[in-house]
């Protein structure tokens, strides 16, 4: 199922530190995933675990004292054109391209995400300019189309009010626009309906899977909502502490989650089934931070299932990408039961 | 938008009274008045002057009216325009200031736009490369600016100006141009010596702002819509100067509305060195010799101006700030 859609982007093994004077913060520790086109990849984790630092790495966007450290990002792997975004110049040319171009980013707070200081206008226009030839007023039309597409109602006065103007809901449809201006095949939104509230949330979901259905788009879908990742995502990957910790399609995952982890996530998870009010389960424990990373592995303090001496000295193997599994010493990978 | 400049306006003119009342009690504030300083000044020099001759002055300058009645004159007269005569000077008081408020306003708003074109672009730098070698110099140089008196710099400006460049320093004129009535060569001669005081008087203001500026920047650098703009795919420069570098000057500009009083009030020491002919020096000789008018008079016009300035920089931060301009509020 998985090897007939075409893969877009590969990520492989990536490293971010984030270099402090209180010493070094290993904050994505290998990460591998792929997105395919056509296909919703949700990425799921408690705060922290480094969701946004691996949208933002894809797109080099790393900020100091940040650094990818090693891996790899590959635009088109495998493909005669195939471009490898963690060795261009994050300033270049090369790299801006992809911006927006071919990859377009949706995030989390709509509020802050916008500029206050220009109209919405301003701000499509802007990046539908930097991807294409058009001139002030084609790309104004084409502005309006967009917001139209997503949309908000009377885009041609729309366009020309100040994000401040708009509610949260229409202001994340204008975030939407605006990563759709320069017709990317690849979409990565993070936390797209967070800050929204829950009517609003199922219509912005529904947009999003809308259009990434209609335009045939890889889109990876960042959230720590498992209900979220329920209703859109194809396959999910499960990230803890700067790893991604289990991979599998999304009915897999909650029909035989694997990962210890996966299970308590998804516990915690109100059931729609489940008695009204009842408390819900939560994982125990805090997550720990990157500056203090557990030996062996992460999940060992407050894994209910640790193998005592072991998890706490041992690494479990990692989890080889695109394959189903989970990278526990409960789960025998699929490799080895195939070799 | 209206109703904001209107309401705007109001608050300046209640501000410009309030001003007027606070400027008259603090004159009057000091225990005696004119006529007991000029007695003492004349009693340095071995003459007196008896008990009926200073009645009759006292009389002459309506000192003998309980203060609330000789504010009442005063600003009576003040509101068509008669700004009384200075007692020290024995000359109308607009006679006495003269050329010398335009002055004053030529040196603090020359010293007001050097402090912007060198604070803007050097805190821009600073902070979109944060740790930098050129960031620490900055910082460093903002600090010494911060910490010179501007009486000294004026000094060592006043001594490499004269030695090395053999400008004739001090005053606002040459020599020969000073008593001239105003021409192009006149105003030519203000543009030559305009510089110096201005510098002087920009330092202090000028380490400040980089420091405002550098935060601001700072700040705005953090936040999420220039990962947006980044994520656009426009180049650096462009990011930087639309985005946070637009949100970063709304803090400066209302900022800097505050340096305008700060320049003038600075400016009494930095003339009374370099020899200007503002009214810095002026207001303190009034108030030495406690002649209420003069000293009340320039008070007032200071304060007017200030209120000006600051209903400008008001109307400014409406033009960089769209939330104020449609909502009228920040
Ligand atoms: N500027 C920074 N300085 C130091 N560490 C940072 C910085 N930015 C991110 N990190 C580290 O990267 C880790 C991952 O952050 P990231 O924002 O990707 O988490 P997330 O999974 O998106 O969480 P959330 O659900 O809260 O958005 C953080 O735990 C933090 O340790
Ligand atoms: S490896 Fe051990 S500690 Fe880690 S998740 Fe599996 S059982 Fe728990
Ligand atoms: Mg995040």
């Amino acid at each position: 199922m998985v090897e007939a859609a075409r893969r877009v982007l590969s990520v492989r093994d990536l490293v971010v530190d984030f270099v402090q004077d209180t010493g070094t913060i290993r904050a994505l520790d290998g990460v591998s995933l792929d997105l395919h086109a056509g296909r919703v990849l949700g990425v799921v984790g408690e705060s922290g675990c480094g969701k946004s630092l691996t949208a933002r790495a894809v797109l080099r966007l790393v900020d100091r004292p940040g650094r990818i450290v090693s891996g790899k990002v590959l635009l088109d792997p495998g493909a005669p054109a195939q471009q490898e975004l963690t060795a261009l110049d994050p300033e270049g040319e090369a790299i801006r391209a992809v911006r927006g171009g071919r990859i377009g980013l949706i995030f989390q707070e709509p509020m802050s995400a916008l500029s206050m200081h220009y109209t919405v206008g301003n701000q499509i226009i802007e990046a539908i300019r930097a991807h294409s030839g058009l001139g002030k007023s084609a790309a104004r039309q084409r502005a309006i189309e967009l917001l139209q597409e997503v949309g908000i109602p009377r885009p041609e006065t729309r366009i020309d009010a100040y994000p401040f103007q708009l509610s949260g809901g229409l202001r994340q449809r204008v975030g939407i626009a605006l990563a759709l201006a320069a017709d990317p095949e690849i979409l990565i939104a993070d936390e797209p309906t967070t800050a929204l509230d829950v009517t609003t949330q199922a219509q912005i979901l529904a947009l999003l899977r809308r259009l990434q259905r209609t335009k045939g788009m890889a889109l990876m879908l960042i959230t720590h909502d498992m209900g979220v990742i329920a209703q859109m995502a194809d396959d999910v990957a499960v990230m803890y502490l700067g790893k991604v910790v289990e991979f599998a399609p999304v009915q897999q995952l909650f029909a035989a989650p694997r990962h210890p982890y996966t299970r308590a996530l998804l516990r915690s998870v109100p059931n729609i089934r489940a008695v009204p009010r009842e408390r819900l389960a939560t994982i125990g424990g805090a997550v720990p931070h990157p500056e203090s990373r557990p030996t062996g592995c992460a999940f060992h303090p407050r894994c209910p299932e640790i193998i005592a001496g072991r998890c706490a000295l041992e690494m479990p193997p990692p989890l080889p990408p695109d394959q189903e599994g989970a990278s526990c010493f409960h789960v025998m990978p699929k490799m080895m039961v195939d070799a | 938008m209206l109703i904001y400049v209107a309401r705007r306006l109001a608050l300046a003119l209640v501000t410009c009274a309030a001003i007027s009342l606070l400027t008259f009690i603090i004159i009057r504030l000091p225990p005696g008045d004119f006529v007991d300083a000029y007695i003492a000044n004349l009693a340095v020099g071995g003459s007196s002057v008896s008990a009926e001759q200073a009645d009759a002055m006292r009389r002459e300058y309506g000192l003998d009216k309980p203060v609330a009645v000789q504010y009442a004159l005063w600003m009576g007269r003040v509101i068509v325009g008669d700004f009384g005569v200075s007692m020290m000077w024995k000359r109308p008081v607009t006679e006495v200031i003269g050329d010398r408020l335009w002055l004053t306003m030529a040196v603090s708003i020359s010293a007001l736009f050097l402090t912007w074109t060198i604070a803007l672009p050097i805190g821009i730098y600073s902070a979109a490369r944060q740790y930098s070698i050129g960031d620490y110099v900055a910082t460093t140089l903002g600090f010494i600016g911060l910490a010179v008196p501007n009486f000294l710099l004026a000094l060592i400006l006043m001594y490499l100006g004269f030695r090395y460049l053999g400008l004739s320093v001090g005053g606002l004129f040459s020599p020969d141009m000073a008593q001239a009535p105003w021409s192009w060569a006149k105003f030519r001669d203000l543009m030559v010596h305009l510089p110096l005081p201005a510098s002087v008087l920009a330092l202090a203001g000028t380490a400040q702002l980089i420091r405002i500026m550098r935060a601001n920047l700072l700040d705005e650098l953090r936040k999420p819509y220039v990962v947006t703009a980044r994520a656009k795919g426009i180049g650096e420069t462009r990011v930087l100067v639309k985005y946070p570098v637009r949100a970063a000057l709304n803090p400066f500009v209302s900022s800097s509305a505050y340096l305008f009083p700060y320049l003038v009030s600075g400016s009494i020491i930095v003339s009374l060195v370099l020899g200007l002919p503002t009214v810095g020096p002026l207001l303190l000789q009034a108030l030495v010799a406690q002649d209420m008018f003069l000293a009340g008079t320039i008070v007032l016009l200071l304060g007017i101006l200030t209120v000006i300035g600051t209903l400008l920089s008001d109307l400014l931060l409406m033009w960089v700030e769209p939330r104020i301009r449609l909502q009228g509020r920040a």
